[in-house]
């Protein structure tokens, strides 16, 4: 067990890492460029080297901020985002814990990262970092409820909480052809939750000098980082689970250990899209963002639960 | 309420479109180079600053040290001193230097010039430590390219 | 505006409080400090501050032989520098009586029209990017480089070109100048397409910009709003139409007009107005004549007591040169008037009880290049 927990542990820094470098040679080639190349072969060891350089970093404490609070908004938001992946299910046999309740374990850890947002914001002491906080928590609280309301639809058809039960209810169909409006529900919502563009209004940069995130150097910033791109993977994972078919997928020799490579396909290409959908589309208005929650999303996904409910009843 | 289904289509249609676009774009080479492992060629027409000419057949330079860049430079950035050489009849030319952190290269120097003595050279590519980097002496250079 | 500031104690107790949108911002296009009084999410009055990049171009151009001003026209607008080359020159020879010969003005018509499209595909991109967008700017100068590229091998510079003399260019074109501009023209073209699937009818895009920042008709002649800016409100006035100068009545191009005065409007004026550039140059390429390209000027131009007003139409707007002459050939006064100037003068009234967003996009969509303003 505890030998699970640091093989995760020690998996998300490498995929964070990963993860960066896809990012910034997709934003390379998207805008007709190479992206980093001079470290290493085409440039894979840059995340490394810009850890190291984040690291060494002087950790600047401004005057005037309330500092415990300073120094915990960047460990609350990289640690509750960890936890989900203690329960999801990477193959057959490959699932660190088992929850009864594994869904709904990982939609409040989810919620604590609104929590650590607003302390950072509030602890920094700086106008334009307290603009950010309350904005991204009015973000994430408004798409909540359609994360739920679409989780809640797969639950209806699944009959279980538990995330490894659901994996294999998918069997025969993959959920995602019974329910595509969920499926783009939860994406659109995962995106805003986890604070990227077109939803990124938090850390706005051309408005903003980086939001809530101004104040923080070194180590602050990376583990801010880490967590953004861990609870993009958390997302795109649990998408994944719910809704294509997890680990399922042709049948390869010791099939209950390498079903991870078939959930891994499925989680990066989730991650290429929602890295696509950054550097294609500008950034939506505050109010624009809530409109769409609220008036938009949250009666789809209401009509959905319902037309699911009758469709079983039957 | 038919304007909020359609506006919905055909929002959702227009993103759609745009991740074609961007998509497209993934595909296609890139339009950078790799500067500075890669260089480009640079038109002879671009303005570096200015140099001597090299006179093929007087093997020398053209400047008669008559001055007129100097006094029609708007930022006052050359300096040309002449002197008397016995056994020649005009001054020769002793001094020529050139503040180039000052040169906006506006071209008045090699346009009135009487002899054509002047020209734009093609360096582009000038990074130093320290400002007297820039201070170029321009008849030095010349006579650095005399063969 | 400074006893606002110090009133800040007082406003803390209604919950208001300044921002500071300082000089050093990514979406104030240069440096330009707006102090906003802020009531939560919403803008109350936006004061701009302008002067952090004062250059004294005017004092400058009072201090030395007019010849020795053409540097500093390039460096007051840097993104669209060959209007302001042409405003000039032409200024001194309506004062002089200096001739220019047809080929020269053909010449200066096509750069200058290229100029302009370079400096709408850069505004394109930037206020993108200011809305949030990182890669439009990147296509936008993807295709500036090609501009640049035949500019700079007619011209000699990228970006602050020196190129118009007192009776002509400098130095003539030649047939790669013409295939180039030509190869150009057909590739643009082509690339419309794909900024208006990413841009132009894109939703989110609309939604920032659409009803947004709206300029009536009245408010733009009241603040002396000029350009496509006032063009996007309904007003159809253009320098090259209204008042001609140059070549221009010899061209056949449209004026295109806004319905609204929104920000979408003023983005579809500037597209369009690429599309006509195009088809001028296109025109002028097709009846090049032939000849000299400089005419005979003396070495000393004597600027005759009186003054002297020249007016062009940048990319920005109207840009005018005022100057009075004594005699000698350093100039008595001279007097530039920017477009941007005005321009962002409108920016208090428009920016009430709006938006932190709005306020961006509302500055983004005003094309506004700070050098020029501060000069």
């Amino acid at each position: 067990m505890v030998f699970a927990v640091i093989i995760i542990i020690s998996f998300i820094f490498l995929n964070a890492v990963m993860m960066g470098y896809l990012e910034r040679k997709i934003a390379g080639h998207v805008q007709r460029r190479l992206g980093p190349m001079e470290v290493g072969f085409h440039g894979i060891l840059q995340l490394v080297v810009d850890g190291v350089k984040l690291v060494g970093k002087e950790l600047l404490v401004p005057v005037n901020v309330d500092r415990t609070l300073f120094r915990l908004g960047p460990i609350l938001s990289f640690t509750p985002v960890i936890l989900p992946l203690l329960v999801i299910p990477f193959s057959e046999k490959l699932q660190a814990r088992d929850l009864n309740l594994g869904l709904l374990f990982i939609v409040s850890m989810t919620s604590i990262n609104v929590m650590a947002i607003l302390v950072a914001g509030w602890g920094s002491n700086n106008k334009y970092s307290m603009f950010g906080a309350m904005r991204a928590v009015a973000q994430s609280i408004a798409y909540e409820i359609p994360i739920l309301l679409s989780m809640l639809a797969v639950i209806l058809m699944a009959n279980t909480f538990s995330l490894k039960e659901i994996v294999e209810a998918q069997q025969k169909i993959w959920f995602i052809l019974l329910q595509p409006l969920a499926f783009i529900i939860y994406i659109i919502s995962g995106v805003a939750e986890t604070n990227r563009a077109p939803f990124d209004l938090p850390e706005a940069e051309s408005e903003l000098t980086a939001g809530f995130h101004t104040e923080y150097s070194g180590m602050g910033f990376s583990l801010f980082f880490l967590g953004e791109y861990t609870n993009m993977f958390t997302v795109a994972s649990v998408a994944t689970v719910l809704f294509l078919g997890g680990w399922h997928g042709p049948t390869l020799p010791y099939g209950e250990y390498l079903g991870i490579v078939w959930f891994f396909l499925k989680v990066y290409f989730l991650l290429f899209f929602m890295i696509m959908i950054r550097w294609t589309y500008p950034r939506v208005r505050f109010d624009q963002l809530l409109n769409f929650a609220w008036k938009y999303l949250v009666p789809f996904s209401l009509a959905n639960i319902l037309i699911t409910a009758v469709v079983i009843k039957l | 309420m038919k304007r909020y289904f359609s506006d919905l289509f055909v929002g959702g249609k227009s993103l759609v479109d745009g991740l074609v676009v961007t998509l497209k774009a993934l595909c296609q080479p890139i339009v950078t180079v790799q500067y500075p492992r890669e260089e480009i060629d640079i038109t002879p027409n671009f303005r570096g600053h200015i140099d001597l000419v090299l006179d093929p057949e007087k093997n020398t330079f053209r400047c008669i040290s008559c001055g007129m860049c100097e006094r029609s430079c708007p930022s006052e950035c050359i300096r040309v001193k002449g002197k008397k050489v016995e056994g020649k009849k005009k001054k020769t030319l002793a001094l020529f230097t050139l503040d180039f952190t000052k040169c906006s290269l506006c071209g008045t120097c090699v346009e009135i010039c009487p002899t054509q003595a002047l020209e734009f050279s093609n360096e582009y590519n000038l990074a130093a430590f320290s400002k007297e980097a820039f201070h170029y002496d321009i008849l030095k250079r010349l006579e650095e390219r005399i063969i | 505006m400074y006893s606002k500031i110090m009133r800040e104690s007082q406003l803390q107790e209604h919950n208001r409080f300044f921002l500071n949108m300082g000089p050093q911002h990514p979406s104030t296009h240069g440096v330009l400090l707006v102090v906003l009084e802020m009531d939560g999410e919403y803008v109350l009055d936006p004061q701009p501050v302008l002067g952090f990049i004062h250059r004294m171009h005017e004092k400058m151009g009072e201090s030395r032989p007019c010849q020795g001003f053409m540097p500093n026209t390039a460096r007051m607008d840097y993104v669209c520098a060959l209007p302001y080359n042409h405003g000039y020159v032409s200024l001194i020879e309506k004062k002089a009586g200096i001739k220019v010969p047809k080929r020269a003005e053909y010449i200066r018509v096509i750069t200058s029209e290229l100029n302009r499209v370079a400096s709408h595909l850069l505004w394109l991109g930037a206020y993108l990017l200011d809305l949030g967008a990182f890669t439009p700017i990147l296509y936008g100068f993807d295709d500036r480089e090609h501009i640049l590229d035949i500019l700079e091998d007619v011209t000699g510079s990228r970006l602050t070109y020196c190129y118009y003399r007192f009776g002509g260019v400098y130095q003539d074109i030649d047939d790669k100048f013409v295939e180039a501009t030509r190869a150009f023209i057909k590739r643009l073209r082509k690339r419309y397409d794909i900024y208006e699937k990413l841009v132009t009818k894109n939703i989110i895009f609309i939604k920032r910009a659409e009803n947004i920042g709206i300029i009536s008709p009245d408010m733009a002649i009241r603040y002396g709003i000029t350009g496509p800016n006032l063009r996007g409100s309904g007003i159809a006035y253009d320098i090259r139409k209204n008042e001609p100068y140059s070549v221009y009545p010899e061209f056949d191009f449209e004026v295109p007009v806004g319905e609204r005065g929104d920000c979408l409007d003023r983005y579809m004026v500037r597209v369009s107005e690429m599309e006509q550039s195009l088809r001028i140059i296109e025109q002028a390429l097709d009846t090049l004549p032939d000849g000299p390209v400089r005419s005979k000027v003396p070495k000393k131009i004597k600027l005759a007591p009186g003054d002297c007003n020249f007016a062009v139409e940048a990319a920005r707007g109207e840009l005018s040169y005022y100057l009075v002459g004594d005699g000698t050939s350093v100039p008595y006064r001279l007097k530039i008037r920017v477009p941007s100037y005005s321009n962002l003068s409108c920016l208090p009234e428009l920016g009430q009880g709006i938006l932190l967003p709005d306020l961006v996009s509302i500055m983004g969509s005003l094309d506004l290049v700070i050098p020029e303003i501060d000069r």
